[in-house]
Parts: structure tokens; sequence; C-alpha cells
């Protein structure tokens, strides 16, 4: 590997910055009191409390899953901070009483919180720690009867909503992330488009991670009903500590006969520093249900974390669903990705399709893992799903785990998979023409992550493919 | 070899060394091209030509150990590639590489600006870039589909030999290396190879053709034919001295060689 490689490889993360607010935050560690505290703290409904409850004493008896291809000391999950949030000085009526600190804070990372700085089709819930800070183009989205906001506003001003699809697409007992989750979680976004409305603009959560010891356990709901459409981004950063911080979420997204949900991702938590030290935990459950005739669509851009341990999937339960999952993971240094889908079909004619593109970099592990899953009754099911790896250098690794399970006979269930390397040639012949070598790379591996890029909503894909190209070069001018 | 008298060479190397691994390639190579001369080198398999253009270009899989290069009297060889390419050297690659997903124009407008850049003018915006880029297309006769695809993804050898030809014609470079660029086309890919190079002829451009076969030399008329053998230049002289070699082939260069007939400088033909 030539020296200018190693030299682009060394990353430099960009929104490594500390606010400096006030917090409100509980005392370490995790108990039947903590979560008792947390859900008087947000002035829950009994049936939350009782979620969370039930999901803490599941959590209690279950272990932590040890089969990813990723490696970790043991987290000592009593000297974790469970709850903390900027305090208000007051009630907030209006964007304009935000913390100037808040508004300052996601200025800096790109995301003005006054709705006349913003594009015009992008509205934001901007969620700092354990809650949301602020919602921008609320009113115009109620005009249309879209509710989006944060998930403790839906707990208080829609109940009934919350309380009917919370846990029906992931479960408190899922796994012991989700069940951790649903013990602790603070805050998060929800959305829900009634009856055939197209959502005239992109729904976007930005997470920020800023306290220390803290983990973020944040919560995702989005209900599309029949026949409406959404496209959701999500965006995240958190500062440069140099002890390791747990982030796990759960997204649930439920897709009613006929609906369309795309689900657009740019992950770039901390990723800890070129020998490892720090970075962010990503252990995240993400899973759709699609009903008769809906679609889901994930794609993720996954740059940041020390490790990412994620598998957006989706239950294809209505007859003629679709699903699909577009990922490009990235990782550098010590980072480690543990990324993939899984595609249950159980209704007639699903079809799903796979593009995974894992790019790896200086002693970064990368591993697809994947499971598609055609059901008895599943006739005529169909998946393609093609994983790609790209290797930098001669230290990383890319490894591949497809698992197929077919109790159909009549499916058609495709693989490919591609394992390259960027050749002394392909640089030589960029340079020969002129392009210098950290472009040529920058060139090279957008060019492979092309066919998932191109998913993204405009404005993401531009900040993406600059993400790629940053995540991989010393300096960006 | 001296230069034709014609004043400063635009490019002039002298007793070239390089080699690879352990072996050496070249073993004092000398070669002076003026501005506005198109020059073949020839030679059988393994003589050095490749290795050669390589050297040239700045490819970093030979290293060379004596000798000088100089283009325009600037020192060659500390520079990197891409300082080359600004200088002027473009090579066409004997195995163009493929890069998935890059598209064909968006790579060469990204090459141009940046050697825009590099030489202080202003870069050309994808419109302007597109008219330049169908201009040339047109010039190489190359199916516009090929501009829009990614860059000599699931080219056939021939179209990949075209798009360097194409690529070239946009650079508009002072020096063409073009190494084995004849190698598997068939006639009409010649007459469109022999196109772009002459389109680039002009009194300050000058092109150095590498190629096993005189084939070429058909469509492109070169001002000075060279024959390498063993790592230099033994024998130069006009276009005659490809006739000369299709006639007799290589096997008596690489005889002469072996008996050590081109252990003194070069003898130089009419």
């Amino acid at each position: 590997m030539s020296d200018a490689i190693r030299e682009l490889t060394e990353q430099k993360y960009r929104y490594g910055f500390v606010t400096d607010v006030a917090e409100d935050r509980i005392r370490k560690g995790l108990d039947e009191d903590v979560v008792r505290l947390i859900s008087q703290k947000k002035g829950e409904p009994q049936f939350l409390l009782d979620f969370r409850l039930k999901a803490y004493r599941h959590w209690l008896t279950m272990a932590e899953p040890s089969w990813a291809h990723v490696h970790y000391k043991p987290i000592d999950y009593q000297q974790i901070v469970y709850y903390s949030a900027p305090k208000p000085r007051k009630k907030l009526a209006s964007m304009d009483e935000v913390d100037p600190e808040l508004k300052r804070a996601f200025e800096k990372l790109g995301i003005p919180l006054e709705e006349q700085s913003r594009l015009a089709n992008v509205a934001v819930d901007a969620v700092f720690d354990s809650v949301s800070v602020a919602t921008t183009f609320k009113k115009k989205l109620a005009d249309l009867g879209i509710i989006f906001g944060s998930f403790s506003d839906a707990v208080k001003e829609h109940p009934a909503l919350v309380e009917k699809h919370l846990g029906s697409v992931v479960p408190y007992a899922d796994n012991y992330f989700a069940a951790l989750n649903s013990a602790v979680f603070s805050d998060g976004s929800f959305a829900y488009i009634p009856k055939g409305v197209r959502s005239p603009m992109e729904l976007s959560t930005y997470f920020r991670i800023n306290a220390a010891d803290t983990g973020q356990f944040e919560r995702t709901l989005i209900v599309a009903d029949e026949g409406s459409y959404v496209s959701y981004l999500e965006g995240c950063t958190a500062p440069v500590r140099d002890e390791n911080q747990l982030h796990a979420a759960v997204v649930e997204l439920v897709a009613l006969e006929g609906a369309e949900i795309k689900y657009s991702t740019v992950q770039n938590w901390y990723p800890g520093d070129a020998e490892g030290k720090g970075g962010i935990y990503n252990f995240v459950t993400k899973r759709a249900k699609a009903m008769r005739k809906a679609k889901v669509s994930w794609t993720q851009v996954e740059t940041g974390s020390a490790i990412t341990w994620k598998y957006p999937s989706c239950i294809l339960q209505g007859d003629d669903s679709v699903g699909e999952f577009y990922s490009v993971a990235l990782t550098n240094n010590r980072q480690q990705a543990d990324t993939g889908t899984k595609m249950i079909h159980i209704g007639k004619n699903t079809r799903s399709t796979i593009i995974s593109k894992g790019i790896s970099a200086g002693r970064g592990q990368n591993a697809y893992r994947g499971l598609v899953k055609i059901q008895k009754g599943a006739e005529n099911a169909r998946n393609f799903s093609q994983c790609d790896s790209l290797l930098i250098g001669d230290r990383c690794g890319a490894h591949t785990f497809p698992y197929i399970e077919v109790r159909n006979p009549t499916a058609k269930v495709e693989h490919e998979a591609t394992t390259s390397k960027i050749s002394d040639e392909q640089l030589f012949y960029c340079r020969q023409r002129g392009i210098s070598e950290e472009d040529a790379v920058s060139m090279i591996v957008n060019g492979f992550a092309r066919q998932v890029l191109k998913e993204l909503p405009m404005e993401f894909a531009v900040e993406a493919q600059k993400l790629l190209g940053m995540s991989l070069e010393g300096s960006v001018g | 070899m001296s230069a034709k008298g014609k004043g400063t060479p635009m490019l002039e190397v002298r007793g070239l060394h390089a080699r690879i691994g352990d072996r050496e390639i070249l073993k004092g190579l000398s070669l002076a091209v003026n501005p506005g001369e198109v020059h073949a080198i020839m030679g059988p398999n393994g003589s050095g030509k490749s290795t050669l253009a390589g050297v040239l270009a700045g490819r970093d899989h030979a290293e060379v150990t004596a000798g000088t290069a100089t283009l325009d009297g600037r020192d060659l060889l500390p520079m990197t590639p891409e300082e080359r390419a600004v200088a002027g050297i473009f090579l066409g690659f004997q195995y163009p590489v493929e890069i998935p997903g890059v598209g064909n124009l968006y790579f060469l407008r990204t090459a141009l600006n940046a050697l825009r850049k590099a030489r202080g003018e202003e870069p050309l915006d994808a419109v302007d870039f597109l008219e330049v880029a169908k201009e040339k297309a047109r010039l190489v006769e190359l199916d516009p589909a090929f501009m829009n695809r990614a860059l000599n993804e699931g080219f056939s050898g021939g179209e990949k030999k075209r798009n360097e030809v194409f690529q070239m014609a946009v650079l508009e470079p002072r020096l063409a290396i073009l190494d084995e660029i004849d190698s598997g086309l068939d006639i009409d890919a010649l007459r469109v190879v022999s196109k772009g190079v002459e389109f680039l002829r002009s009194p300050t451009r000058s092109t150095i053709l590498v190629t096993h076969y005189q084939r070429l030399l058909e469509y492109v008329v070169p001002d000075r034919v060279h024959v390498m053998a063993a790592g230099r230049i033994v024998l130069s002289g006009g276009r005659e001295l490809a006739l000369e070699l299709e006639k007799k082939g290589y096997a008596w260069i690489d005889e002469e060689a072996k008996r050590g007939a081109w252990a003194e400088p070069a003898r130089v033909s009419p």
C-alpha cells in the first residue's frame, strides 16, 4: 500500500465539538427505579410505564448477543447515564425560545433550526442527547393531517396511535438491545401520514449525542396509513470522547395497505481515533412491516461509529409487498461493522432487493450479514441480493454471511457477491490523467457506492458523497 | 544520437537505466523527440518498450538507476505522475483500466479540470465540457453511448483503445505516448487512432507510438522509427526501417543483440 493511501485513510472527524449546556441528568446505572424515574420525568401514561417495566424485566433474563463479527470489551451497564436532557429554561412556545447554545450547536452541524433558513422541502426534528429540542414545519404538516414531532409529544397528544403501534414491529423482547431500549428510551421521532396523503416534504430527524457517559436510546415510530407516502431522513453525530458511548435505538415502520415509506440514514457517529480509542457503539434494531401492496425502502450510508451492529429489515406480510435495502458501510482505522438486512417473505408475490456495498480501509473490519427467508405461504416470492466489498490497503477485512431459508418451491432467490481492491493500476491511471491520488480514491469509492447513493434524496446524496470522501481523506479543501 | 539539429528537443532521454526488481530492463537508453515529430518505437517483446513508456509517465513499477529524462528542458524524473500530466505527458495505456460506477465523461472532466487548475486556467463547467467532448467524440467516431457509460467497464478491447484516443483528443497533451495502441484493433479502429494522432499533429506537439507491428505506420506516417532491443535503441531511421523490419522480422535483431552487436552506441541509418 502506498504512503499516500495510508495518509488518505487517516480520518479526521469534523463534528467532534462539545456544546456547553446545563444538563438535567439522572444518576448512573440501571434498575427498576431508574426506569420509573425516566417515565415519571416524561409524565407518561400507565401503558408506557408498563411497557418499559415488562421490557426491563425481560432484559434482565437475556444475555448480550455475541454472534456478530465484532470485538469489544464488555459493556458495564451500571456505568451509563440513561437520561440526560439540556435543561429548558421554560416551556417552549416557539422556535425563538430554543436555547441559543443548542441552536448554535445544530447550526455548526449544518442543521439550522430556523425554518426560513432551512431548505423549504425538509422538516427537521432535532434530538439532543435524550430529548427532542425542536421540530420545524410542524404546522405546515399538521394542515395535511401529518403528525411529525418528538416521540414524547406524540405520547402526550396521540396516545392511542402510539399505544396501537409501539412494539408492533419490534416487540420489547425481540433482542437484547431492543429490550434495553424499550425499558429506557427517552425520546425520538414520531410520524403519522394519514390515508392517501403524500408528504410534500422530506421528514428528517437529526440525532446528536453531547453529554459524557450517557447512552442514547431513541425510538422512532413511523406509521404510513393506507395509500400514503413519506420519505424520511436520519442523520447522526457525536463529540470526540475517549470513552465508548452506547447508542441503542429502535426504529419501527408500519406501512399499511398500498403505502410507501422511504427511510434514509446517513450515520456519522464519532468513530473513535486512529488507534480505536473512543467512539460510539451503534447497536440498533430497525424493522418495517409492509402490508398488502406496500413498499418499504431502507437506504443507509454508514461511515461513523466504532462498532455498527444493525440490520434494517422488512417483514413482507401483505401480498404483493416490496422490500428494498440499499447500504454503503465504510470502516476505516479500527472501525468494525456487522450490518445487513432481513427480508421475511410471508405474503404472496412479495419481492425484495438487497444491494450492499462494504468499503474497508485502514484496519477496518466490514461484515455483511443478511437473511432472506421465504415462508411456506409466500407463493412466487422473489429476492435479488448483491453484496460487493471494496478493500483499500492490505490490513482491512471484508466478510459476507448470507443466510437463505426457502420453504416454498416457487421462490426465486438470487445472490451475487464480489470483492475487489483499489488497484495500483487504477490509481496510476487516474494520476496519469492529472487527478491527485486523494481525489482518485474518493472517485473510485463513490463509483463503487453509486448504485446505493442514487437511491438517496438529492440533498442527502451530495452530503453522503462528501462524507465518503471525507471519511477517507486526511483533509478536505 | 543527435536531434537532427532542429533546436532543442521536446523530449530528451539520455543514458537511461531502469530495473524492475533485480532485472535491468532499460540499459542506457537515449532518445530525442523534437516538437512536431511523430516517432515510432518498435522492437521484439521484452525489449523494454512498455517499461520506457511507463517510466516516462511516472509509473513506479520500475526504478530508474541512472540517466536523465527532460521535457522542454525540465527534469521529468522527480515529478509525480500528475505533475507530468500537467507538464503535458499523456500515456495511452496498453491495458486501460476499468473503474466501475465512475462515468466516462465525469472522469474525463475531472481530469481536464485538474490539469486546467494546475495550469492556472478556469475549470470548464459541465455544459462547456460537453460541447468539447461531443466534438472530440465525433472526431474519433466514438459512439456517444460510450461517453455516458462507466469508465471502460464492459468495453471491448477495441472500444477501450478508442476511448484512450478520445481522452487524448480532449486533453490535448504536448507529448502523447501511445503504448501498443494498435494491438487487437481492426482496420476501422486503426484509422480512428490515426485520425486522433493526426488531429494532434502540430509544430508544438509530439507523439511516440510504441508498437510491435508496422501496420499502424501505414496509417500514421512517422518522422522517425527506432528499434529497441535489450533495453536500448539499437537502430534509428526513417519510415523505411519499419518496412525492413516487417520483411526481416525481429529474430535477427535478437540474434545480433545476443552477439553483443550493440554494445557500442547505436548505428543511425539515414
